[in-house]
């Protein structure tokens, strides 16, 4: 053998060698007997799986699995962690399949695993253009249709992937990232329908739903949450304000599978002081009936008119069955960001006010109208142009946008709430550029402050929906609480979103803190529950970033003694029972 | 000018938006020779001189423009450049040997995310004004080769070397830097 033949026949070797590892260092796809995703089983999940947003259409984000229980989570223990490479807020839920876990981080980024072992079967890699800007760089997750996932990017696409190798099937432009449009959302996925919503209301957009072919990604329908000309509701705007109004719809619907009804939450109007936009707004701060199979607004309820502090109110509101002052009431479930917890009552035509009552201290409603539901301002602390006003609470809200849970078992609300933040800004008429904020004030001028003497800052709250009493709350004395909240059939209730790392279990009946694990980064996504070969999994991903890094700022800024470093970069969390 | 104001009116009225359409060399960095003109306000399109950037700041955003073709490069946003006139005692030696009468110039994109840095003012963790992200609170110092001095920014603002003839202001020398966000959405 010459000197040259010898080095070709080694280079040969070693790339068979490479070759031979990264197969067995990955189980490396395609993925074999992929379980197809239909209507059926959306509508009624196997309780091993996590396929939707919370898990099931009506948002409830409970898991039927026990296995892991109040008396035993002591022993919880993490069984593998899987490294995202890339920093930003990871909000998604790990969504999962029959053994097969789909994860969304920022950047345009899916990775599919092995829920068992943690091996990766795929990653797709969006290649995000080099101009796009990001307000909230994040992905909230996948849906799954038949045998392909479904991503809404950032830089406004729709795309559809093979579930099995990660292939892109289609990609469908849905609107103009350059100025300031993008999508954040998992899609919500109804019938063979991937309907998303849009982000972008602090850019002047106008919001929309809308709906695409999952075969082809052909857009079926397009549904604007602020009516345009001729449209109802189109009269509670004047002027031109409507076209630039906000109104985005950033977050995933809910479903009424029995109506075939969707209920999607909108976002607050633009820009921030109702001064601006004089009239109610419809149907910003809403939530809005759908059908989905045409767009077509079947009813709405907004929840506060004229919106002056960027309270949107995205999150969809949960579908519970209450028992409720000796009658069944199909309701609609809302703790808001503008700090009142709303019960609603859904019917085919309407959506009926029930009961509203704060659930954090807020100065700026006297009251709700008994009648109507509609909460009644205090204008000393409604945002107006030219005179800086205060107002509690913060920008952020009672609750922003990570989930409340509501557990079958013991038929309590968890949500995510925080107290002793108020904000405050002056109005100031400043012209919309295409692609920059466009808040009606200078960024600059908007704070963030905590009350004097607050002795804590996050809540976790259990309330009973069907009584309006509070069962137990848990304080966090140096935190913001900003994660959404999962409950489980073993009584647990499974929260990340302080600025300690830490993730936590808690008796769901009492509020006693069981179980906690410091992870890499802070926590701002969705704890899920799965079930492998009859162990019961918990998955988050963790990784801090976007607003509960904003608030984080802010606090550090205000406060002594608060941590001021959390550090970035996604990690995805899972844990079983210690065998 | 012109070139300009047809590339907003493009962005606010189509979504139909093909690179082609946009005048050659309009969405090109800026290159040496490139003029500097205003990319608001009421002098939106002029030459930017010394003589109108107030000494201390604020800074004036700005676009470069081929003095050949008199296209404005406002085709692509990660061409928009903060000039920004400082005293030179401020000014740390690299960044002094940079400065043209104490006039600098940065890249307007931030280095996290990609938004426009809009905002001078006092910084959260000094007394002095800075030069600020208002989408993720980064914060930069515009007298020390504008490096991170709070937020999530990973690295400086790129730096866009000047040069001054009579009056104004030109670009003498590509970007010093990477422009953009380090992770795109």
């Amino acid at each position: 053998m010459t000197r040259k033949q010898w080095l070709l026949s080694g280079f040969v070797t070693f790339t068979c060698l490479a070759s031979t590892l990264a197969s067995t260092a990955a189980v490396s796809g395609p993925i074999e007997n992929y379980a197809p995703v239909t209507a059926q089983r959306l509508e009624n999940p196997e309780p091993a799986n996590w396929m939707l947003y919370r898990r099931t259409y009506d948002g409830q984000g409970y898991s039927p699995l026990d296995q892991i229980n109040t008396s035993n989570v002591k022993n919880l223990t993490p069984v593998w962690t899987f490294a995202t490479g890339v920093v930003e807020g990871h909000e998604a839920p790990p969504i999962v399949n029959n053994g097969v876990m789909f994860v969304a981080t920022p950047m345009g980024q899916v990775i599919a695993l092995n829920a068992k072992t943690g091996d990766e079967y795929w990653r797709y890699k969006r290649q995000l253009p080099d101009d796009l800007f990001q307000l909230h760089p994040t992905s909230r997750g996948v849906g799954l249709w038949e045998d392909k996932l479904y991503l809404a990017t950032t830089d406004d696409h729709v795309v559809a992937l093979d579930a099995k190798t990660g292939k892109v099937v289609w990609d469908t432009k849905v609107q103009d990232y350059k100025k300031g449009q993008y999508m954040t959302l998992m899609p919500l996925i109804v019938d063979g329908k991937v309907i998303v919503g849009g982000s972008g209301g602090e850019f002047g957009v106008r919001g929309y739903v809308a709906a695409y072919d999952a075969k082809d990604g052909k857009e079926l329908w397009r549904t604007y949450t602020i009516p345009g000309e001729g449209e109802p509701g189109h009269d509670t705007w004047q002027g031109e304000d409507w076209k630039n109004g906000g109104g985005s719809a950033w977050m995933t619907g809910n479903y009424d599978k029995d109506t075939k009804t969707i209920y999607w939450g909108v976002g607050n109007a633009a820009p921030w002081p109702g001064e601006m936009h004089p009239g109610d707004n419809l149907y910003t701060s809403s939530v809005l009936a759908l059908d989905p199979n045409t767009g077509k607004i079947k009813t709405h309820h907004q929840y506060h008119q004229n919106d002056s502090w960027d309270w949107d109110e995205v999150e969809a509101p949960m579908l519970i069955d209450l028992q409720r002052d000796g009658r069944n009431i199909k309701s609609l479930v809302h703790p808001g960001r503008d700090a009142i917890f709303w019960i609603l009552e859904r019917t085919p035509t309407k959506i009926n006010y029930v009961a509203g009552w704060p659930f954090v201290s807020t100065d700026v409603w006297k009251g709700i109208d008994a009648e109507s539901g509609r909460p009644i301002v205090d204008p000393a602390h409604k945002p107006v142009v030219g005179k800086r006003v205060e107002f509690c609470p913060s920008l952020w809200g009672g609750k922003d946008w990570p989930s409340a849970a509501y557990s079958q078992k013991t038929g309590l609300v968890y949500v995510p709430a925080n107290e002793n933040f108020c904000g405050g800004f002056t109005g100031e008429k400043v012209p919309l550029k295409p692609g920059e904020l466009w808040l009606g004030t200078k960024p600059e001028d908007i704070g963030l402050k905590t009350k004097p003497g607050a002795d804590h800052f996050g809540e976790l709250q259990a309330w009973d929906p069907a009584t309006g009493k509070k069962v137990w709350q848990h304080n966090f004395p140096k935190s913001q609480l900003f994660g959404s909240v999962t409950a489980t059939a073993g009584d647990l209730v499974f929260v990340g979103g302080t600025n300690d790392r830490n993730f936590r279990a808690f008796n769901a009946k009492s509020g006693e803190l069981l179980w906690e694990q410091k992870t890499n980064s802070g926590i701002m996504g969705m704890p899920v529950s799965y079930e492998i070969d009859g162990t019961q999994y918990i998955a988050i991903q963790s990784g801090w970033g976007v607003d509960a890094q904003r608030i984080q700022d802010a606090l550090v800024t205000n406060n002594i003694g608060i941590e001021a470093n959390v550090p970035q970069g996604g990690v995805i969390w899972v844990f079983a029972l210690k065998k | 000018m012109k070139s300009a104001l047809a590339t907003t009116a493009c962005f606010a009225c189509s979504t139909q938006v093909h690179a082609g359409e946009d005048a050659p060399g309009s969405d090109e960095r800026p290159q040496k020779g490139d003029l500097l003109v205003f990319a608001e306000g009421d002098q939106e399109g002029k030459p930017v001189t010394a003589a109108a950037l107030s000494a201390g700041g604020p800074p004036v955003h700005a676009w470069p423009k081929d003095p050949k073709t008199s296209v404005v490069r406002s085709a692509s946003r990660l061409n928009e450049i903060l000039i920004i006139r400082l005293d030179p005692a401020e000014l740390d030696e690299q960044t002094k040997a940079r400065a043209v009468d104490g006039i600098l110039a940065y890249s307007a994109i931030c280095s996290h995310a990609g938004c426009p840095v809009t905002a001078w003012v006092k910084s959260d963790v000094g007394d002095k004004e800075v030069l600020k992200c208002m989408c993720h609170n980064s914060e930069y110092d515009p007298r020390a080769g504008a490096q991170v001095v709070f937020g999530p920014a990973p690295r400086r603002l790129a730096a866009l070397p000047l040069a001054l003839a009579d009056g104004s202001l030109s670009v003498a020398g590509n970007f010093v830097g990477k422009v953009g966000g380090a992770q795109p959405g």
